[in-house]
């Protein structure tokens, strides 16, 4: 197809995807009204299961399932990740040198470091009580351990991620998820059913099962996000075409 | 049983997830057989559930209180459930005939390949079940990202990442556009629920007096996107062939034989419990997108399908043209039409399966899916033969196979259906059956480069089993042949279609689904009188049957399998991703006019 | 102007897409997707607003204050993190192709066509 008709057949598709949605706007209800049905039956619901944060009682316990599905699609993407970007023939793994680093920056990095680790933790833990949650927290903890490779250097930041184990809590994380969801069914009730003591509204303890699915959500990203940069690292750092080209080119 | 249910869809996952755990230490015999037990274990759950009762289970036992509730539903209504088990049951059948497949597993993972298709299963089970409008986007995603990595398996090609690639953009595109959809629902209801928004629209339609207005159309046009994205209807079908051709085969089985029947399967569902009722969309307007979408990818998909070598890529287009006339059937909006629809899609599902079965065979012996190269080199494997041809046939609509029996279910319905069903049978059979004299029988001639338009040849192929097969694996053939047996059972067991229908009538039941889903009356419906074989019908099939034999036997002696004026629309499928995009929205367009009209 | 945030996520998702089919780019073009899903965000946000209310959180709130619909902003999250696993999909592709393929042009990419 020629450009030319392309730019014709996608100028009507987008007019009239516009027109479509702009009529559609306008039946709209008027921007920051106060009908907002499900939203206030999802605070009673959050209130009355002791969860402070609402929006941690809607994805890990009201509408738990959809965060499954959730942690999954980012479970099967490193896992298609891994696929993809792996080592294939005609491919070798070379060990990156050392990198010159700013004295400066070497400072700051690995002041930070422990600093946003513990933030990231934080996040996790109280995911029931204030906006975060697993999946925040979790991509703080990952971003964490990077900051050695950007204060030292490529090297550094393999010695602190075994990326075996890593593997290993993706999955578990991945399980625990699914069995604590299976423990609601044990217990007599529907599967990601809340069984668990919902503990003093405003506390660490407190909102049932949400804290500890929050906290198998917070091992699998993290770890998640540690195998996925790991592999795009390894394709920018590490793995060389055999004739020692970066980019590999077209193969013969 | 009910509260088992959310199983179907985990226990899959689960096995992907100790697969990954466990990945490095595990031995590949090891990984494969937890693989086949949680895939076999989900599709025993859904066959239970399929024995009892229709129920519903609210997970997290968020049960609605006066009609409304804060969580998700999975519904266990027949056609959903018979969905999933059939899922459950190819991807048993593919990770058999995967068995000792792929030579190099990617380093350290033995297990990723089976637990992808695990994590595809889940994907596909969750969207088959699930209630809840945005949860059905979670698990369309889900589907679309296995679907995109299991697509570039074998990436040391460079077909593959481009098909992948084109998969991935039009996929992931249809479903932000069926997001904005089901947001504005949302806006307008305040419910994510199927059965809830459904109702609510209906109530909002009575208070005003009035039906559909423009947000209610612009919903159903933006939702549907996705849904015939996956369904791969024109003008949303260019990435399917490109993403079939270069997958390896097993996932073709799932991706021809499920995935796409699942779009199907969605425009349907949200059809029937959203749009339905006196406050969703016209039914007229409904009936003429899914008529005129179907019609036109059943003749797109016949005409491209007769005129490729590259087999793989035969099949693909093959897969278009019936997923047309699956929508086509579905555009009755009536249970006759569903229930054909649902046999249809089982018989296909198995005989489409068994071709790409077979030709991955071809593709692991000779290194080439060209029907031009492989002229003849089938000689040595007249089993194999065997099979392809019966699969042609079954596509071709011979009885008493299970697409002959869904065919004429749906064509009897119409006096000007007929016509169609059997062209485009006959001519995408009759192209599988000239494949199979050629290769199998080496007759004719070995065909030549077509001048008329671009092509994908099939030729220089890496074998997925690492090196080439002398003779056929066992496992292999004996899949392709299990699969050929489903499609004709389909047709042959009198219980199963007086099931189907009954779960067809349920179905198409706008007030019923909710009722069952929100005031937990499930509606038990005893099985009453249901169509079966006419002579007609019968008659129709062998039609088609005999006219694709004779397609096939007059083209094999042709050099040239292109149709002359075709080449302007073979060029259009130029696999630029930009292209594609530009089809889509220009999609959205025109749904919205034949929706409105 | 109370469609301002409407008509807004509807520009989102035609810029993105008008990104998309007119790239010369792919590494581009999955940003311009990244930009299409961005109107989702906009618009579940939007619907959810509610005039003069606060974050659905009651740690430091009192039970009965007014606050946004709590609902799409759990949506919305898991919207993001379909989107980012997308992305980085997508990008793994992209390398690949950049190796396989030797360009990054899909105006380049020709293997697969009629």
């Amino acid at each position: 197809m020629t450009r030319r008709l392309r730019l014709w057949v996608l100028t009507a598709g987008l007019l009239a995807t516009a027109a479509l949605y702009v009529a559609a706007c306008t039946d709209l209800p008027a921007f920051g009204g106060s009908w907002h049905p499900y939203g206030d039956r999802a605070v009673r619901a959050a209130l009355q299961q002791h969860t402070a944060n609402a929006v941690s009682s809607v994805n890990f316990d009201q509408r738990a399932f959809d965060t499954l599905g959730e942690e999954t699609v980012l479970f099967s993407s490193v896992l298609g990740t891994v696929v993809l970007l792996r080592r294939t023939r005609g491919e070798k793994r070379v060990a990156p040198g050392p990198a010159e680093v700013p004295a400066a920056l070497r400072r700051y990095g690995l002041l930070v470091l422990p600093v946003t680790l513990l933030i990231g933790l934080y996040v996790i833990a109280h995911g029931q009580l204030s906006p975060g949650g697993g999946f925040q927290g979790g991509v703080v903890v990952a971003t964490s351990l990077h900051l050695l490779y950007i204060a030292v250097d490529y090297k550094a930041l393999e010695r602190i991620r075994p990326l075996g184990l890593f593997e290993l809590a993706d999955g578990t994380g991945e399980a625990a998820y699914i069995l604590l969801g299976a423990a609601g069914l044990i217990a007599g009730s529907a599967y990601l059913a809340n069984t668990l003591p919902l503990g003093t509204f405003n506390t660490l303890s407190s909102g049932g099962t949400v804290p500890l699915l929050n906290a198998a959500v917070g091992v699998e990203v993290t770890s998640a996000v540690v195998v996925l940069l790991a592999h795009f690292l390894g394709q920018a750092l590490e793995i060389e075409s055999e004739d020692g080209a970066k980019d590999g080119g077209r193969e013969a | 049983m009910d509260r088992l249910l959310p199983l179907i869809v985990v226990v899959p996952l689960l096995g992907a997830a100790v697969l990954v755990a466990a990945g490095r230490h595990v031995p590949r015999p090891v990984a494969e057989a937890v693989a086949g037990l949680a895939a076999a274990a989900s599709a025993a759950l859904a066959a239970a559930a399929l024995a009892g009762p229709p129920e519903v289970s609210w997970v997290g036992a968020w049960r609605p209180q006066d009609g409304h509730s804060v969580g998700i539903v999975l519904v266990g209504d027949r056609i959903g459930l018979g969905l999933a088990a059939l899922t459950s049951l190819l991807v048993v059948a593919v990770l058999a005939y995967s068995w000792r497949y792929f030579d190099e597993p990617p380093h350290g993972h033995g297990g990723a390949f089976p637990a992808l298709v695990l994590l595809f299963q889940g994907g596909m089970c969750g969207f088959a079940l699930t209630g809840d409008l945005f949860d059905a986007f979670v698990f369309f995603e889900l589907m679309g990202v296995v679907g995109y990595a299991l697509t570039g398996y074998r990436v040391e090609e460079a077909r593959p990442v481009q098909g992948a690639l084109v998969f991935g953009f039009v996929n992931s595109l249809g479903g932000y556009a069926t997001l904005l959809g089901i947001g504005l629902l949302y806006a307008r209801t305040g419910e994510l629920g199927m059965a809830q928004v459904g109702r609510e629209l209906d109530q909002a339609a009575d208070a005003a007096g009035h039906g559909a207005d423009a947000l209610v159309v612009a919903a159903f046009v933006l939702v549907l996107t996705g849904l015939l994205v996956k369904a791969a209807a024109v003008p949303f079908h260019f990435w399917l062939p490109d993403a079939h051709a270069v997958a390896p085969t097993p996932v073709c089985m799932l991706l021809s034989g499920v995935m796409v029947e699942m779009g199907g399967y969605g425009a349907a569902r949200v059809w029937t419990t959203v749009f339905g009722g006196p406050g969703g969309v016209p039914a007229a307007g409904a009936r003429r997108t899914l008529l005129v979408l179907g019609v036109g990818s059943a003749l797109v998909g016949a005409l491209m399908c007769w005129q490729q070598r590259h087999v793989k890529r035969l099949l693909a287009f093959s897969t278009v043209a019936h997923t047309g006339l699956f929508l086509t059937g579905i555009a009755l909006l009536t249970p006759h039409g569903v229930a054909g629809t649902a046999l249809y899609v089982l018989g296909h599902a198995g005989a489409k399966a068994a071709l790409f079965a077979c030709t991955g065979i071809l593709l692991d012996r000779h290194g080439s899916v060209d029907e031009c190269e492989l002229h003849g080199k089938g000689r040595g494997i007249p089993f194999t033969g065997l099979l392809f041809a019966a699969g042609g046939l079954a596509l071709a609509g011979l009885p008493p196979f299970g697409t002959s029996l869904g065919k004429a279910l749906v064509e009897e319905r119409s006096p000007w259906l007929p016509a169609l069903f059997v062209l485009v049978s006959a001519v995408t059979g009759g192209a599988v059956l000239r494949v199979a004299a050629r290769v199998f029988l080496g007759a004719g001639q070995a065909g030549r480069e077509d001048d008329e338009g671009p092509e994908t040849t099939g030729g220089e192929e890496e074998p997925e089993t690492g090196r080439r097969v002398r003779r056929p694996p066992v496992p292999m053939v004996t899949v392709a042949a299990l699969l050929l047996a489903g499609a004709l059972a389909v047709g042959t067991v009198p219980a199963l279609t007086g099931a189907v229908s009954a779960a067809a009538e349920a179905f198409t039941d706008h007030a019923g689904y909710a009722a069952a889903v929100l005031d937990g009356r499930p509606a038990g419906r005893p099985e009453g009188p249901y169509d079966w074989w006419t002579w007609t019908g019968a008659g129709l099939g062998l039609l088609s049957a005999a006219l694709a034999v004779a397609l096939a036997a007059r083209s094999v002696g042709l050099e040239s399998r292109a149709v002359p004026w075709s080449a302007p629309l073979r060029r259009l499928h130029s696999g630029h991703v930009g292209d594609y995009v530009a089809w889509t929205v220009a999609g959205i367009g025109l749904v919205s006019l034949l929706a409105l009209w | 102007m109370s469609l301002l945030p409407y008509l807004i996520a509807g520009w989102v998702f035609l810029v993105g897409v008008h990104g998309i089919a007119t790239s010369r780019n792919l590494i581009h073009a999955v940003g311009c997707l990244a930009v299409t899903q961005s109107s989702t965000y906009v618009l579940l946000l939007a619907v959810g607003y509610r005039k003069g209310a606060t974050a659905p959180v009651f740690s430091d709130l009192p039970v009965d204050a007014p606050v946004v619909d709590p609902v799409v902003q759990a949506l919305a999250l898991t919207d993001v993190v379909v989107g980012a696993t997308v992305t980085a999909l997508l990008l793994a592709l992209v390398v690949q192709t950049a190796k396989r393929h030797g360009t990054v042009d899909p105006d380049e990419l020709s293997e697969l066509k009629g």
